[in-house]
């Protein structure tokens, strides 16, 4: 058997436990289009905040690979999958064969068509580990940074930046910053305190046109710059899928054994698209824990076992200059409140069960008990739902519940 | 493995399992300075109920760890049936706290996260907690 992964990172190294935890000795080759191991690519922005040294940015040892008989083949693309075949063709000119192949591509920088864009030298996205060395090369403390996005990649980049440029100015075409994660009344209380730390925010509105350091903006703004960041989104990196000739939607379609419209194909992480839990629409979770998760389902799947991976839900722990924000779920329903100067706390119900909740604040302590509640969708009325909005605990469970969550193996 | 487990039919709600994981894991060679007038840097949890209940709450060691898998800097690692974390890799980024369904991580004073190691990282044979329950309601068995 020959397992072969297109991609390495998050889900890439799910699979290798997947596999690993059935079969023992097979080959795994692993393609990386980067010149490394697989990182922490999130970290990216604590190594520029200074909070994480890059030599701890690699997952796994060396040794790792070696010992798990996992072959990685770094700065090399795949070009083509010959699904009838089992063959892909790789840009260092030779095929590979494969019996099971996962795609784990994730998701590039999207740039839309923008007005003057070439004629910006300094220019970044921010999502590799090149990236991350080309803008720390780039600022210094005599440089502006124009970041064009306030996303979760935008405003990382924009806390890492911060301390080590001028200024920072951050645009963006929604009105509100995080919307992805946040709902209008976080998100501003989120702009307040980063706007405390120093960084200025441009929003409702895009760049018009610009010029080597200077952009104007759509509300006749004109900002001045030396280094400017595109964080504005990404998207999943279906192409080969696609060409393949399997199933894709937004991301490459996978049932929740990961399996794709190809019996030994198999994707998981940003690139895949699969059955949302709070919603039942199929949609990408471009999150850390679900790539993990879906790859190693698709490893444990790919090596013969049967696995399911049933309940995919966004969640995201986010935090800016010490501060925390930790959010889960998608938000419609009905809406419950608590806050006070320290904390904020919002909880969307429907149909007696959580759907999703936004936490900030000292309300982020003991978040997980909340994500267990959502996860699994539990009926509120078969817990203490007053005591537990309120303060996480696992008091406000049934006694048969505290039992099978504290008196045995788990 | 062993592990640590509490009998909520006998858990007084003393918290004194609390101070002793404090106390254990401070460094200082005297209970009142690790304690007196500080926030209790401990990894173990008392929750008491209004019906009278308490039971104390510390990491699972779960055969399926989520906070490992929701770890972003790979600092949480597994160490033969234990769980562990790498303070070095830790950027505190709380994505362990968004995904533990106990709620058993917290942040340490040395500002990475922190939790139960059943005090094989401080060079004790029995956990601090279970060795200092009056009430012998936290116990070190396998299960």
């Amino acid at each position: 058997m020959e397992y072969v992964i297109i991609g390495n990172s998050y889900a890439a190294l799910g699979a290798i436990n997947g596999i690993r935890s059935i079969d023992k000795t097979s080959p795994i080759y692993i393609i990386s289009k980067e010149p490394y191991y697989a990182y922490a690519r999130p970290v990216i922005s604590y190594v520029l905040y200074s909070k994480a040294k890059e030599e701890n940015i690699f997952l796994r040892p060396e040794e790792y690979y070696k010992e798990n008989n996992v072959v990685v083949k770094t700065n090399c693309e795949a070009l083509s999958i010959d699904p009838d075949n089992h063959s892909i063709k790789l840009s260092d000119e030779t095929n590979m064969h494969f019996d099971k192949l996962l795609i784990a591509t994730g998701s590039s920088p999207f740039i839309p068509p923008m007005k003057g864009l070439e004629k910006v030298k300094d220019k970044f996205t921010f999502m590799t580990l090149d990236d991350m060395k080309s803008v720390e090369k780039a600022v210094n403390k005599k440089k502006s940074v124009l970041i064009i996005g306030a996303g979760l990649i935008g405003l990382k980049a924009a806390e890492g930046v911060l301390d080590r440029s001028k200024e920072v100015n951050v645009v963006d075409l929604a009105p509100r910053i995080l919307p992805s994660i946040l709902d209008e009344e976080a998100s501003k209380i989120v702009q307040r305190e980063l706007e405390e730390k120093g960084i200025k925010f441009h929003l409702g509105c895009s760049a018009e046109e610009f010029n080597e350091k200077s952009v104007k903006l759509t509300n006749n703004e004109e900002l001045s710059f030396d280094v400017l960041i595109l964080a504005v989104g990404v998207r999943p990196n279906t192409n080969l899928a696609k060409e393949a000739g399997l199933t894709c939607s937004r991301g490459i379609v996978v049932d929740t054994m990961c399996r794709t419209s190809h019996p030994d194909i198999y994707a998981a992480g940003d690139v895949a698209e699969e059955v949302e839990l709070t919603t039942g629409e199929s949609r990408i979770i471009a999150i850390i824990p679900n790539a993990t998760m879906q790859g190693e389902t698709a490893g444990l799947n790919m090596a013969g076992g049967e696995k399911h991976f049933t309940n995919p839900v966004a969640m995201n722990a986010i935090g800016f200059f010490g501060s925390h924000i930790i959010t889960a779920g998608t938000y419609n329903g009905e809406c419950e409140v608590i806050k006070d100067e320290s904390f904020y706390k919002k909880f969307f119900i429907k149909d007696n069960k959580l759907k999703g909740f936004i936490l900030m604040g000292r309300a982020v302590d003991r978040a997980g008990i909340y994500t267990a509640v959502l996860r699994n969708q539990l009926d509120l009325s078969t817990i203490d739902w007053n005591t537990l909005k309120e303060k996480p605990s696992l008091a406000a469970f049934a006694l048969k519940e505290r039992k099978n969550m504290l008196t045995k193996e788990v | 493995m062993k592990r640590v487990y509490v009998n909520e039919e006998w858990c007084l709600g003393c918290h004194l399992c609390e101070y002793n994981c404090a106390f254990a894991n401070s460094n200082e060679d005297d209970m009142i300075l690790a304690c007196k007038d500080k926030t209790l840097d401990a990894r173990i949890t008392i929750e008491d109920r209004d019906d009278g209940i308490h039971f104390a709450v510390n990491c699972r060691e779960c055969k399926d760890p989520l906070c490992l898998k929701s770890c972003i800097a790979g600092a949480i690692f597994r160490d033969g049936d234990m769980i562990r974390i790498d303070k070095d890799r830790c950027v505190l980024c709380y994505s362990c706290i968004m995904a533990c369904p106990y709620g058993a991580l917290r942040p340490t004073k040395e500002k990475v996260m922190g939790k139960c190691e059943l005090c094989t990282d401080n060079g004790r044979k029995v956990p601090a907690c279970v060795e200092g329950c009056p009430n012998k309601a936290i116990v070190f068995e396998e299960r």
